[in-house]
C-alpha cells in the first residue's frame, strides 16, 4: 500500500501497461518484483491467458512517475515478456472492471 | 538438433551431457541430498572436472573467476535449501558486474515443493531479483531446452547469471532422447543506428575538451583495442571505472586511470572541465560519478551501452546508442577526424603534473603502495590480479599497472568481501598457465578462508597477498574521517596467526614481516609454482586517498 490519501491518489495521472507474456507460474513474480523492489506501487493488476494458453496478457494500472520509462525498459528486458504497450488512463479495461468493486 | 540412436537417460544424465556438449570442462560446487542424482551422473563424466568447494559461496566465486578470466559462461552447483541460499551472494555479485554464470541447484522432489520439506527453500523466488533469468524445471525433457537456453541468456547481450533449479524427481525421471540440441551461445546484437553513430562522431569532432569514459562493458565486449584506437585517433583523455581497469593500459599516455571516489585528483578535475563525455559500456555508478548533479557539469553526453535500460537511467544522454560497444566503436572510427587537440592535451597534462595520484611509500615494500608495486615488479602483464573488497582493493586499483583486459578481476558492483581468493582459484583453474595474485585483507580473507584447502587440493598457481592492518580498514577510515574518530567494531581484538592458518590448510606461507629482505622473499614466493600465502602487516592508520566523501561531488575530494 502506498501512503497517499485517496484524493491525492486520484489526482495522479494514471497509465495502463499491457504486457504479452509467456504463461507459466513465475512470470507474475518477475513482473511485479520489478515494481515492488523499487517501491513503485501497482494500483491494479489483471491477468488472463490468451488463446491456447501458451501466452497471457497482463494489464497493469500504475501512477505516472518519472521512473515509468525506466520501468518499461526493465520490463522489456524480462525473458518472458514478449511485448509491452503503453496506454493512457482512459483505456477501458480497468474502467469496465470497476463495477466489480462497487 | 543432431540426431543419434535414441537413448533412455535420466534428467541428471541429460543435464550432465548438455553441460559437456556446452563445452564445460571445469565446474565448482558442493553436493547434497537434492542434487545427488546429478553428482552421480557427473561421476561418470570423463570430460568434466568437478572442483569441490568448501562453501557454496566459494564455489560460486570460483565459477565467477573462470567466467571473468575467459568471458565464457561458467557453472557452479549446489544442493537445495542452505546450499542454494549460500550461493545467492555469488549470484548477486555476478548480476551487478554482468558476469555470465550458470548456477544449477537441486530442489526437493516436485510433490514435496511447498510443504516445508527438509532443505526446501523457494530458490526460484529468492533468485528472481538477482538473476538475469531463472528456471524451475518441471520435466526431464524440458532440460533439453532449458540448459542451452540458460547458456544463451547468460552470454547474450549484457551478460549475467542464470539459475536452473532442478527438482530431484526431475533428475531421476527417465526420458528417451533421440535428438540433442545445439549448445546455447550468445545471440548476435543488431548494429546501432547509423545516424546515431554519425551524430556521435560529429559531437566528438566538434568537442574541445572531450573525455572517453570506459566501463566494464568494454571488457565484456572485447572492445579494448577499438577503444584505445579511438582514444589515440581523436586524442581523447581516457578514464576507466573500477571494472574497466586494464581496458586501456593504465600507464598509456592518454590514460587518467580510475575515476570517482578514489580516483586521482587530476582525473576527477579533468572530468569537471570536460565539454563532452563519451561513456562506453559504463553505467554511471555512484562510486564513479559522486553526486550526479556535480558530475561533468559542463559536458554533453554520448552514452553507448548494450543494455537500453542503462541509457538515460542516471544521466540523460544527448546521444544514446544501444548496441554492442565494440561494433559501435568500430563504426565510429572511420567517421572520427584524427586530431591532436593540443590545448586540451596541454591542460590535462598540467592537471596530471600538478595533481597526480600521490603514492606515499611507493618505494618501501612495508607500505601499501610499496608492497603492491613490489608485487607488480616481480610479474609481467600475463599475471591475473584479483582482489577482495576494502582498502587493499582501492590501493591496488590505484597503483597496480594493469595493462590487459581480463587481467583484473574484482567485485565492483556488489563489493563482496570474500570474493578474491575463490575467484583467484577459478581464474587459475581456467588459465593454469598464468600466475594469479589475489590481494586481500585480514577482514576479507576470513569470509571465505575455507577455500584455502581447495587451493591446496587443486594445487592452483594462486598467490594470496594478505595486507594485514588488523582492522576493517575502509570502515576504520570512514569512522576516522566522517564519524568523529569514533572507532567502533572495526578494530580486530583477536587476530589469527595467518601463517599457521594457511599451513594448517595445506598452503605454504611466507611472512614478509619476518624477512630481512622482503623483496627477495616476495620474488621467491611469487615465482614458486602452486598456492602460497604471503602475509604483510601494514599500518592501521593508512588511508586510501584521495577520497570523495559519500554524497559529495567528485571535485570535493579529501586528501591525496
Amino acid at each position: 500500500m502506498n501512503s497517499l490519501t485517496q484524493t491525492e491518489n486520484q489526482a495522479l495521472t494514471r497509465r495502463v501497461l499491457e504486457l504479452d507474456v509467456n504463461n507459466h507460474a513465475g512470470v507474475m513474480s518477475h513482473v511485479v518484483g520489478l515494481f515492488s523492489r523499487r517501491a513503485y506501487n501497482v494500483e491494479g493488476i489483471l491477468v488472463m491467458p490468451v488463446g491456447s494458453g501458451e501466452t497471457s496478457r497482463i494489464w497493469l494500472l500504475v501512477n505516472e512517475d518519472e521512473r515509468l520509462d525506466q520501468m518499461v525498459k526493465q520490463i522489456e528486458k524480462l525473458e518472458d515478456v514478449l511485448a509491452v504497450r503503453r496506454h493512457g488512463a482512459a483505456h477501458e479495461v480497468f474502467v469496465r472492471l470497476e463495477e466489480f468493486f462497487l | 538438433m543432431t540426431t543419434q540412436t535414441p537413448e533412455t537417460l535420466t534428467g541428471a544424465q541429460i543435464a550432465v551431457r548438455l553441460l559437456e556438449r556446452q563445452g564445460v570442462r571445469t565446474l565448482a560446487g558442493i553436493p547434497g541430498g537434492a542434487i545427488l542424482p546429478i553428482y552421480d551422473a557427473l561421476s561418470k563424466s570423463s570430460l568434466i572436472h568437478h572442483v569441490l568447494a568448501r562453501h557454496e559461496q566459494g564455489g560460486g566465486f570460483m565459477a565467477q573467476g573462470m567466467a571473468r578470466a575467459t568471458g565464457m559462461p561458467a557453472v557452479c552447483m549446489a544442493s537445495s535449501g542452505p546450499g542454494a541460499t549460500n550461493l545467492l551472494t555469488a549470484i548477486a555479485d555476478a548480476k551487478l558486474d554482468s558476469i555470465p554464470l550458470v548456477a544449477i541447484t537441486g530442489q526437493v522432489p516436485r510433490p514435496m515443493i511447498g510443504t516445508d520439506a527438509f532443505q526446501e527453500v523457494d530458490t526460484y523466488g529468492l533468485s528472481i531479483p538477482i538473476t538475469k533469468h531463472n528456471f524451475l524445471v518441471s520435466s526431464a525433457e524440458d532440460l533439453l531446452k532449458i540448459i542451452p537456453r540458460a547458456f544463451r541468456i547468460a552470454a547474450s547481450g549484457r551478460p549475467g547469471p542464470v539459475l536452473v533449479d532442478i527438482p530431484k524427481d526431475v533428475q531421476n525421471q527417465l526420458v528417451e532422447v533421440d535428438e540433442w540440441p545445439e549448445p546455447g551461445c550468445a545471440d548476435s546484437v543488431p548494429p546501432p543506428a547509423e545516424q546515431l553513430i554519425a551524430r556521435a562522431a560529429a559531437m566528438i569532432n566538434e568537442a574541445t575538451r572531450p573525455i572517453l569514459y570506459l566501463g566494464g562493458g568494454v571488457v565484456h565486449s572485447g572492445a579494448s583495442e577499438a577503444a584505445v584506437t579511438l582514444a589515440e585517433k581523436a586524442s581523447l583523455p581516457t578514464v576507466m571505472t573500477l571494472m574497466a581497469l586494464g581496458a586501456m593500459p593504465v600507464d598509456h599516455p592518454l590514460s587518467l586511470g580510475m575515476l570517482g571516489m578514489h580516483g586521482a585528483r587530476c582525473t576527477n578535475l579533468a572530468l569537471d572541465e570536460c565539454d563532452l563525455l563519451i561513456a562506453v559500456g559504463a553505467r554511471f555508478d555512484d562510486r564513479a560519478t559522486g553526486k550526479v548533479a556535480g558530475f561533468c557539469p559542463q559536458a554533453k553526453i554520448i552514452h553507448i551501452d548494450i543494455d537500453p535500460s542503462e541509457l538515460d537511467k542516471i544521466k540523460t544522454a544527448h546521444v544514446g546508442i544501444a548496441g554492442d560497444v565494440r561494433t559501435a566503436l568500430q563504426m565510429l572510427l572511420p567517421a572520427i577526424a584524427a586530431t591532436a587537440r593540443a590545448d586540451w592535451q596541454a591542460r590535462v597534462d598540467d592537471l596530471k603534473a600538478a595533481q597526480p595520484l600521490r603514492m606515499p611509500g611507493v618505494d618501501d615494500p612495508r607500505t601499501p603502495y610499496g608492497l603492491i608495486r613490489a608485487v607488480a615488479n616481480c610479474l609481467d602483464d600475463e599475471a591475473t590480479i584479483t582482489t577482495d573488497v576494502g582498502q587493499h582493493q582501492m590501493w591496488v586499483a590505484q597503483a597496480y599497472p594493469l595493462r590487459r583486459p581480463r587481467q583484473w578481476l574484482t567485485s565492483g558492483g556488489l563489493g563482496t568481501m570474500g570474493f578474491g581468493m575463490p575467484a583467484a582459484i577459478g581464474a587459475a583453474l581456467a588459465e593454469p598457465q598464468r600466475t594469479v595474485v589475489c590481494f586481500t585483507g585480514d577482514g576479507s580473507i576470513l569470509m571465505n578462508i575455507q577455500e584455502l584447502v581447495t587451493a591446496a587440493e587443486e594445487d592452483v598457481n594462486v598467490k594470496i597477498v594478505l595486507m594485514n592492518n588488523s582492522s576493517l580498514g575502509l570502515v576504520f577510515q570512514q569512522q576516522t574521517l566522517f564519524y568523529g574518530e569514533r572507532i567502533y567494531a572495526s578494530k580486530f581484538k583477536g587476530m589469527p596467526d595467518f601463517i599457521r592458518v594457511a599451513e594448517g590448510f595445506g598452503v605454504p606461507a611466507v611472512d614478509l614481516d619476518r624477512e630481512t629482505d622482503p623483496l627477495a622473499a616476495l620474488a621467491t614466493a611469487l615465482s614458486t609454482r602452486g598456492p602460497m600465502l604471503i602475509h604483510a602487516s601494514i599500518a592501521m592508520h593508512e588511508q586510501v586517498l584521495p577520497m570523495v566523501p559519500p554524497g559529495a561531488a567528485n571535485k570535493e575530494m579529501i586528501g591525496g
